[in-house]
């Protein structure tokens, strides 16, 4: 069915995707009292029986599940049960949301100008709106936005107001509550906020997840939330995380609900408001604490020009569909449904699985421009000036050249790219570099990325009034925040990039060898990548597919041969996957020479990072983008579930980090292409 | 049953003489001392008094004299649409009889999609003549021919032995079509005739199917088309007297093959019932109900089928199978009735069986109560069976069913009915604020004496009053059972304008009943469009039983197939996935229908692998030659 459509085709160049309106080209032309005051008739869902969100309350604190867990609770503290029943009533006080539409109706009013004033257009796709407005009358609908700023869920909401649709009820993170006006004003749109972290707390996860199908099941309001848990500070997809995923899940496991409609939305940015924000976060400047005199200190943010957001919702995904010849509901059928089970395997395995294909479902319709690419190629460009110890500059032409040679490329990988056909390439290009100058300067016809004191200063040489370690440190803010854009291509190149790499780490040419290395290599990236859990084979057919296509290779008799146009295209693509590479590499250099003994994993981080500023600073490592702490987690996480390092657990030692040097050793070497495939895979058994 | 309810009934002397009358017949016809000799000889005696003109039988040998060969029931009962476009009901065997039902041409029109210029006519005459000819078993035949016992392989008497009523057994007759069928039919007169006829077939390798009133909807009946031996249709409908009556015990001993409304007749007039009343009791059979542990109406007040019997003798490849007492419940390791019930005609047949019978309830009471929705008339039924006072009969029908029932309403004869009525719609809708598309009704029927049941009536209307609910009239109630005897009927007149439907049933917890309803109609709606069907089909249920821990819900599902190449196959499709949509809410596999062959993928599911073995392993000890090779269950 329409899942079905959305992850089977074989050629992604047939993708086939909507058109897209500027929303905010008709309140430049109207008047925004009147579009806050208008009157607003969402299409609701067809079996819905209104009700109050007090009466939500009430309805959740009644229900048979919530009742259980209370007396489970009581028999476990010895507590009364009106004392349990009064917490869970506070749980449930401190987690609702208050909806409201005169507060929709302020923000509706104040969103227009400020976004008026950051954007040039907010465009979004109308057919997406019509197939969601389709999907929120005939079931209860989750809606699965990206997550890449503070702006995403009022912009959703925003959205969904203007096209007059059911405005949806959205998982925030606590945090937020603690802004104190802010956070009330967000539960008056319809945030409800949850803890981080509630692990053992059954009470609690019991009024949260009560609360949350409550609100489904009755088709109250569609029901929001972020896969990814957090915003991604890469602008890379993060791996999804399944708490809400399997709670929404859960009724139509259980049947209470014929069918859940998951819509996917893709909101891309063409500059993202917290851009420096986050490589600074990534670098180790800790995050300020969300607090309401921030955000009016983040004011001068209203002075700049952020171009366009695209926001593409996707095709609606039915959780039916999904289940089909997946899940046997009829595990159900023996305990009463109210009684909460943790799921079993199979369950798990089918939540994971579907959140990995909506988190590439929302990939797939992230809108690229070309800025993403120039970034891609001026990144590459540094570090090849870099290591040839040149200039690291380029030609403005030469740019251009490969922009263009990079935009088709990317078409024909099924990039969603919005390229300016209409004017000529070279105005493109530069057009996009303008919207970046605090990223990029251009001097002479030439173009650099903007470091404070230029580019001039080759590392390692000292600098009167920076240390080289500051230095370094606000060259890697420019240089991750270009990474972040980059980042955003990667799900485009990403399969085939694996097999280029692959190709170049594998000893031969032949495929079994190339497709063990491949999957050596999508084995070690899959926490840092999106990649679908037992789609190995998918992946490299994928790729092989792609590559084949594009005249990059041929495959004569098992045997791979890069073609003659094809080295540019394959150098492009293992230059794209080097750094994460090499950071993985360098990641377990560190875990093998320099880890002490008793690491734990909260000292992971600093350590690592002490160890490759001293690296990139000695000359040892030339991707500065390694600093960053999101591949070094990453590349930790991966080693942790290869079993190469092993975290204790309980006792004084919590959360030691116990390192297998042989495994750890035969892994990086693996990743050098030192070692042939198949010996890392026995080294690891 | 449906035509004539008795109301208070006729005056106690004159039943009392009834009574006294019917007692004396009994001992007339007891046997002395139940030796099987004389057993015999009045068999045989019987056997020839068979023929006679003038005995009552309701069903003779040869069905095809009353009834419909590729149809529903009896050949004089019909609907048709008269020449002005109105419904008509034929006959004069129901209430419904020689009347018209003017709303039903307008609901059929706007429910299916169905029009009255698109005809789809059945085939008119049984053609014997595409029958495929009878492979028999010579050395069988000889044999068996020397006892005497009926036998005959017309193609008429074997086609109407080759099917039940499945949608795919109807269609394919209707368009003369026909598959494998029995070779031949045989009509045992009593058990001494079946243990003979089981005997000979074990001996010459013959396969034997009973045949009991041929109303299964779940392929029992069908030839398997990979059975190679002669196949012989044991038909049972011979076999239908009373051997005796006990009114100490009140118990009744009956031969296995009389059908449903022979039995309370009969009953009746000695002043007894068993109040074993399926729906489709016209036709089916007491064995038949044994073999599918079937469940009747009033079970609330005389039980199912397992509840009422007392003692059964099967006649079984290895021997004769029965208890040797009559005591109400035992403990002796598993009872052996539970492999007789249910079995499906695969390890036996069942020849006579003793079981409760109850005196006749003195006053019946009919009722119906109007809900504001579907899920307050459930919660109702809920209540109600919690504090388990459900009348003898409580069923509640959705808002499709609801209209349904109201466009099957006869023309009223006075402009004051039609005027009550309209009075009675504006208190509901206006007054009451009833939405007419969500409200639903409940129809009830009370059993007993006078006083017990208004007092039980008043209780069941107080609780119904607590969900919304509104007493509405008993007319509503009785014409609400009434239809489940025609609404067979109905499915024929549909067939002959593009309509094909079925219905269904399960049984489920209490908490799943409003899901299960939800979800599987839903997903009939989804499955139709997904395959092609161009009208949106009729999806509607009821919940016709309540439990102490659930419910039988009923499913009815209809579509206009004009433009499906293969209309039957889509029906198949839709009708398998909602056995897999309400197998996977927590129903059951069926509440009453049985399994057949149309439900045998399912079993090892629904029963665990260990049971199949059970169940299996029985098999192999009792018909270890499969002559019981219907193939049904397992």
């Amino acid at each position: 069915m329409a899942s079905e459509a959305v992850y089977t085709h074989r050629d992604p160049m047939l993708k086939k995707r909507d058109d897209f309106e500027d929303i905010l080209e008709e309140r430049r032309n109207s008047s925004d009292l009147r579009y806050a005051l208008r009157c607003y008739i969402p299409v609701l869902y067809k079996e819905l029986t209104p009700c109050k969100a007090s009466e939500l309350k009430s309805m959740v604190l009644q229900s048979d599940q919530l009742r259980y867990v209370i007396n489970q609770v009581c028999k476990e503290t010895g507590m009364a049960a009106d004392e349990v029943q009064a917490e869970a009533a506070a749980i449930l006080e401190e987690m609702a949301h208050r909806l409201q539409l005169s507060t929709i109706r302020f923000f509706a009013f104040t969103l227009s100008k400020v976004f008026k004033t950051l954007f040039r257009s907010i465009c979004v796709n109308e057919e997406g709106i019509q197939r969601l407005q389709q999907a929120i009358h005939e079931h209860p609908v989750v809606l699965l936005p990206s997550h890449r700023s503070y702006m995403d869920f009022l912009l959703m909401s925003y959205i969904l107001y203007t096209y007059d649709l059911a405005l949806p009820v959205i998982a925030a993170g606590m945090d937020f509550m603690a802004m104190k006006f802010v956070g009330e004003m967000l539960r008056m749109s319809g945030a409800f906020f949850i803890r981080r972290s509630f692990g053992g707390d059954k009470l609690y996860w019991a009024v949260f997840s009560e609360y949350v199908k409550t609100m489904l099941k009755n088709g109250f309001a569609p029901v929001e939330f972020f896969l990814e848990g957090t915003r991604s500070r890469t602008c890379k997809s993060l791996t999804p995380k399944l708490g809400l995923l399997n709670i929404v899940m859960d009724p139509f496991l259980k049947g209470e609900v014929f069918d859940v409609s998951l819509v996917p939305v893709s909101i891309s940015y063409e500059r993202i408001l917290e851009e420096a924000l986050y490589a600074r976060e990534l670098l180790g400047v800790p995050k300020p604490k969300e607090s309401t005199s921030g955000l009016f200190k983040a004011r001068k943010v209203l002075s700049e020009d952020y171009g366009s957001i695209h926001v593409y919702f996707g095709q609606p995904v039915s959780v039916r569909s999904l289940a089909q010849n997946r899940v046997d509901r009829c595990q159900f059928n023996l305990i009463p449904r109210h009684i909460p089970r943790k799921p079993g395997e199979d369950i798990h395995s089918f939540v994971n699985d579907s959140a990995y294909r909506l988190v590439r479902a929302q990939e797939e319709n992230m809108v690229l421009k070309p800025w993403v690419l120039l970034a891609s190629l001026l990144l590459q460009n540094h570090h090849q000036m870099q290591v040839a110890e040149q200039k690291q500059e380029m030609a403005l032409d030469e740019l251009t050249e490969q922009a263009v040679w990079l935009r088709d490329l990317s078409r024909q990988y099924g990039a969603f790219l919005h390229w300016p056909d209409h004017v000529s390439p070279s105005e493109a290009v530069s057009s996009s570099l303008s919207l970046h100058r605090g990223l990029v300067r251009i001097s002479e016809g030439r173009v650099q990325l903007a470091f404070e004191q230029g580019g001039q200063t080759r590392p390692g040489e000292p600098c009167s009034t920076v240390t080289p370690e500051e230095e370094l440190l606000n060259q890697a803010v420019i240089i991750l925040s270009c990474a972040s854009y980059r980042n955003q291509a990667l799900h485009i190149f990403l399969r085939p990039a694996l097999l280029a790499s692959a190709i170049h780490t594998a000893s031969s040419s032949n495929k079994q060898e190339v497709y063990n290395s491949f999957s050596f290599l999508r084995n070690m990236f899959s926490n840092e990548f999106i990649l679908c859990p037992g789609a190995t084979v998918q992946d490299f057919e994928e790729a092989c597919y792609l590559l084949v296509k594009t005249g990059a290779l041929q495959i004569n008799q098992q045997e791979f041969v890069v073609t003659e146009r094809g080295h540019r295209t394959l150098g492009f693509l293992t230059r794209m996957l080097d750094p994460f590479l090499q950071g993985y590499q360098v990641v377990c250099r560190f875990l093998c020479e320099d880890a002490t003994e008793g690491l734990t994993e909260k000292q992971f981080v600093p350590a690592v990072r002490k160890f490759i500023i001293r690296h990139i600073l000695t000359g040892r490592l030339r991707y500065t983008e390694v600093l960053s702490s999101d591949l070094q987690k990453n590349s930790l996480a991966a080693l942790l579930r290869l079993g190469a390092v092993q975290k204790l657990k309980g006792g004084e030692e919590q959360g030691t980090l116990k390192v297998n040097k042989v495994m750890v050793n035969s892994l990086e070497d693996t990743l050098g292409g030192k070692l042939p495939t198949q010996k890392a895979v026995v080294a690891r058994l | 049953m449906a035509s004539n309810s008795s109301g208070g009934g006729s005056s106690d002397r004159q039943r009392i003489a009834r009574q006294r009358l019917s007692r004396i017949a009994g001992h007339l016809q007891r046997p002395a001392d139940g030796s099987s000799a004389i057993v015999a000889a009045e068999c045989k005696a019987h056997g020839s008094q068979a023929d006679v003109p003038g005995e009552e039988k309701t069903v003779p040998r040869r069905r095809q004299e009353i009834m419909k060969w590729n149809g529903w029931g009896y050949s004089d009962s019909r609907f048709f649409f008269n020449k002005k476009g109105q419904a008509e009901f034929t006959g004069r065997r129901y209430r419904l009889s020689g009347l018209i039902i003017p709303g039903l041409k307008d609901w059929f029109e706007s429910t299916f999609g169905a029009s009255l210029q698109h005809k789809t006519p059945a085939t008119p005459i049984l053609n014997s003549s595409a029958v495929q000819p009878p492979t028999l078993n010579e050395a069988f035949v000889e044999e068996l021919k020397s006892t005497g016992i009926p036998l005959s392989h017309d193609a008429e008497d074997r086609v109407f032995r080759a099917h039940g009523h499945c949608l795919h057994e109807i269609f394919a007759l209707r368009e003369g079509k026909f598959g494998r069928v029995p070779d031949m039919v045989v009509w045992p007169n009593c058990h001494n005739d079946v243990v003979k006829i089981v005997e000979l077939a074990c001996k010459h390798n013959v396969c034997l199917i009973p045949y009991g009133g041929g109303t299964s909807v779940s392929s029992a009946l069908e030839c398997p088309p990979e059975e190679t031996r002669s196949i012989v249709s044991l038909d049972t409908s011979q076999m239908n007297r009373i051997l005796w009556i006990d009114e100490k015990n009140l118990t009744a001993h009956v031969e296995a093959g009389i059908v449903g409304q022979d039995l309370e007749r009969l009953l009746n007039e000695s002043g007894y019932c068993t109040g074993h009343e399926p729906d489709s009791m016209e036709f089916s059979s007491l064995g038949g109900w044994v073999a599918t542990r079937a469940s009747g109406m009033k079970k609330n007040v005389y039980g199912n089928i397992e509840d009422l019997v007392v003692h059964v003798k099967m006649v079984t490849p290895q021997g004769v199978i029965e208890k040797s007492c009559q005591g109400p419940r035992m403990s002796t390791g598993p009872d052996v009735h539970h492999f007789i019930m249910g079995s499906e005609g695969t390890l036996g047949v069942v020849t006579e069986v003793t079981m409760k019978i109850r005196p006749m309830p003195e006053y019946q009471k009919y009722g119906s109560v109007v809900f504001p929705n579907f899920e307050q008339g459930v919660a109702c039924l809920r209540e109600v069976a919690r504090q388990r006072c459900a009348p003898a009969s409580i069923r509640l029908m959705d808002n499709e069913q609801f209209k349904f029932g109201h466009a099957l309403k006869p023309q009223v004869s006075s402009i004051f009915t039609s005027f009550l009525d309209g009075l009675k719609k504006f208190y509901i809708t206006k007054f009451k604020g009833f939405d007419p598309n969500r409200l639903c009704v409940a129809t009830l029927l009370f059993e007993g004496d006078r006083e017990k049941v208004l007092q039980h009536e008043k209780q069941v209307y107080d609780i119904a009053a607590k969900f919304g609910g509104l007493a509405a009239g008993e007319d509503n109630g009785q014409r609400g059972y009434m239809l489940t005897f025609v609404i067979a009927y109905l499915r024929d007149l549909g067939m002959d304008y593009y309509v094909i439907g079925e219905s269904f049933e399960t049984s489920v917890p209490w908490d799943r009943v409003l899901d299960i309803c939800r979800n599987v109609k839903a997903r009939i709606i989804r499955e139709c469009k997904d395959k092609g069907v161009q009208f949106s089909p009729l999806s509607t249920c009821r919940v016709t039983q309540t439990y102490d821990a659930g419910a039988c819900v009923y499913f009815y599902f209809a579509f206009n197939y004009r433009g499906l190449s293969d209309p039957v196959h889509v029906y198949e499709q839709v009708e398998h996935a909602a056995r897999e949509e309400i197998l996977a809410n927590g129903g059951s596999l069926s509440h009453h229908h049985g399994v057949g062959k149309l439900r045998k993928e399912w079993m090892r599911d629904t029963i665990s692998k260990v049971g199949m073995g059970m169940l299996k392993s029985v098999k192999d000890y009792v018909d270890p030659n499969n002559i019981f090779g219907n193939r049904n269950l397992l």
